[in-house]
């Protein structure tokens, strides 16, 4: 593939050796970085013909990423199976919709280091020939990504053009047969059953296609430069390299921090200036995943490994601690609602079965309908569990898997509190909610800040989130 | 080569939730408080291969699945 164009590649690029990556030298204002900024730090992306197609397949397997988006999944393996189909060329999707309301850090990619992701987009069309690849981003972002690309078609430095497709705003946008639905022509984007027929099999078109979260494609980016090797160097030996964090801590807004796996949870608080002590309780995930007793989890090094233990998961690096004054349980409910609203309405166990949850969850919360007096008791938390477990695995998505996960979580996390709810009653600040079910406010900014001392601090993403 | 094994499955974005399913498949299907089906995730037992395939072509809406899965 010819990489004639008019931007040199600047000899002599150090790769990063800090644990700052994919932020590193985000300025100071918020602005995007410019694709010749982007390519005086990084160079261009080494031509594949060096390494031949496969050749990166391989330095990708040893780099051990894995997927950013929630899944956990090793990307090398995600990148084979696309690859061993035969049926027509592949599509790749950089996934950016991030429907996940807690998170942040994908549109701060894509806003302040766009031309990473496009460069990692690149790199897996490249190597698994395809012929088709599309940004797929919230609305927010179209704009000034068609500029981004704009400025790459003039450098003609891409192999392949680049389209961009808006998202849908709704949470269950990014699941990755929802994407494909959407970028057929589907109606609302709405995830399908693909046990039998996986979509790296027959995606979009028909075509073998590659779904992958913008920022394990940024990832890429970086591993197709510097090697496998530079990317093992920070991080543990099962999770290596860096992760993005979407942190929200009390009120104050998500902030968007990149930390070395194996760091903890302590380790952020202070890097953004905030006290453990007023950490009650972090979900950890996003609103599908785990909430755990702060002082439970502070010290846990943020690697899958060490997670899964003790019952959570990384999922999409979002970090959720809301204000010791709130009651955890309230927090609960109102995530329950807003999943069992963000469900497609599809599949029966999750149209019925969320609902029912979130209503239990409530009842829970704010002893509506069960409270100390009523069908509660133990009955109240049995029946949460029984919801939790026939949900469990019974939708197209994992959207039901979220929920009950999150929920459960909750109920064994906050043990005194439950039995508080149950026996006493609802304690102040969730009656202080007075039994509604308030959906978190979405976060309206991201900033972006690290550890010192390479914090590039103010990495800000303003602007009206949905 | 690994052995191959029959699962049941049902496409949740399909089904009715009328249950014909479960009437049909017993040994193997039950309904939840909905109605809808709720599919044992072990290996089918051979003996029920035929019965499952009756959920099969029983179900209106072509959502029942028995697949072949390598073990
Ligand atoms: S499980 Fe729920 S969210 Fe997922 S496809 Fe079915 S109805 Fe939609
Ligand atoms: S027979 Fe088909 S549509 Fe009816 S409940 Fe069973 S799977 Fe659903």
């Amino acid at each position: 593939m010819s990489r004639a164009g008019t931007v040199d590649r600047p000899a002599g690029l150090a790769p990063p050796t800090g644990a700052v990556r994919l932020l590193a030298g985000l300025g100071e204002r918020g602005e995007a970085t410019a694709l010749a900024d982007h390519v005086a730090r990084w160079g261009l992306v080494p031509d594949p013909g060096r390494r031949g197609r496969g050749g990166f397949l391989d330095e990708l397997h040893r780099s051990g990423l894995r997927g950013h988006g929630g899944a956990w999944f090793p990307a090398a393996v995600k990148w084979e199976a696309v690859a061993a189909r035969r049926l027509g060329r592949p599509v790749v999707v950089a996934n950016g919709s991030e429907g996940e309301p807690a998170s942040g850090k994908d549109r701060l990619l894509l806003r302040r280091a766009p031309h990473l992701v496009v460069d990692g987009l690149m790199v897996a069309a490249e190597t698994l020939g395809a012929s088709r690849a599309v940004l797929y981003v919230p609305a927010s972002e179209a704009r000034h990504l068609s500029e981004v690309l704009r400025e790459r078609r003039r450098a003609g430095i891409d192999p392949l053009d680049v389209e961009i497709a808006v998202a849908p705003e709704r949470f269950i946008a990014g699941e990755e047969s929802a994407v494909v639905a959407h970028l057929d022509g589907g109606e609302g984007a709405l995830p399908a059953f693909t046990a039998v027929t996986p979509v790296y099999r027959k995606g979009v078109d028909g075509r073998p296609t590659l779904v992958q979260n913008v920022e394990t494609l940024a990832h890429a980016a970086l591993i197709a430069r510097f090697g496998a090797a530079w990317f093992r160097s920070v991080g543990t030996e099962e999770s290596p390299g860096t992760a993005l964090l979407t942190v929200t801590i009390g009120a104050s807004g998500p902030r968007v921090i990149e930390v070395p796996f194996g760091a903890t949870l302590r380790s952020v608080w202070s890097a953004l200036g905030e006290s453990p002590a007023e950490a009650p309780a972090i979900l950890l995930g996003g609103y599908g995943g785990t909430w755990m007793a702060g002082a439970r989890v502070l010290d846990v090094p943020l690697a899958e490994e060490h997670l899964r233990p003790l019952g959570a998961t990384f999922g999409a690096g979002v970090v959720l601690a809301p204000p010791p004054t709130m009651c955890p349980l309230a927090e609960v409910a109102a995530i329950a609602a807003y999943l069992a609203r963000e469900g497609a309405g599809q599949c029966g166990p999750c149209a019925y079965g969320l609902p029912a949850l979130a209503d239990a969850a409530a009842s829970l919360a704010f002893g509506t309908r069960g409270g100390a007096g009523g069908p509660a008791g133990g009955g109240l938390q049995a029946r949460i569990f029984q919801l939790c477990e026939s949900v469990e695995g019974r939708g197209a998505c994992h959207h039901p898997d979220g929920a009950a996960r999150m929920v459960r979580s909750a109920l064994l996390a906050f043990g005194d509190h439950v039995d508080h709810h149950l026996h006493i009653g609802p304690c102040p600040s969730a009656a202080a909610r007075g039994g509604r079910s308030v959906p978190r406010p979405s976060p309206v900014r991201v900033q972006g800040a690290a550890p010192r001392p390479q914090a590039p601090r103010g990495a800000r993403l303003s602007g009206a989130r949905r | 080569m690994s052995r191959a094994e029959l699962r049941v499955m049902v496409d949740p974005t399909s089904c009715d939730g009328y249950g014909t399913c479960a009437e049909l498949l017993p040994e193997w299907i039950e309904t939840d408080e909905w109605g809808f089906p709720v599919i044992r995730r072990e290996a089918l037992p051979a003996h029920l291969a035929d019965h499952a395939d009756r959920a099969v072509h029983a179900c209106p809406r072509m959502a029942i699945r028995v697949v072949r899965v390598r073990s």
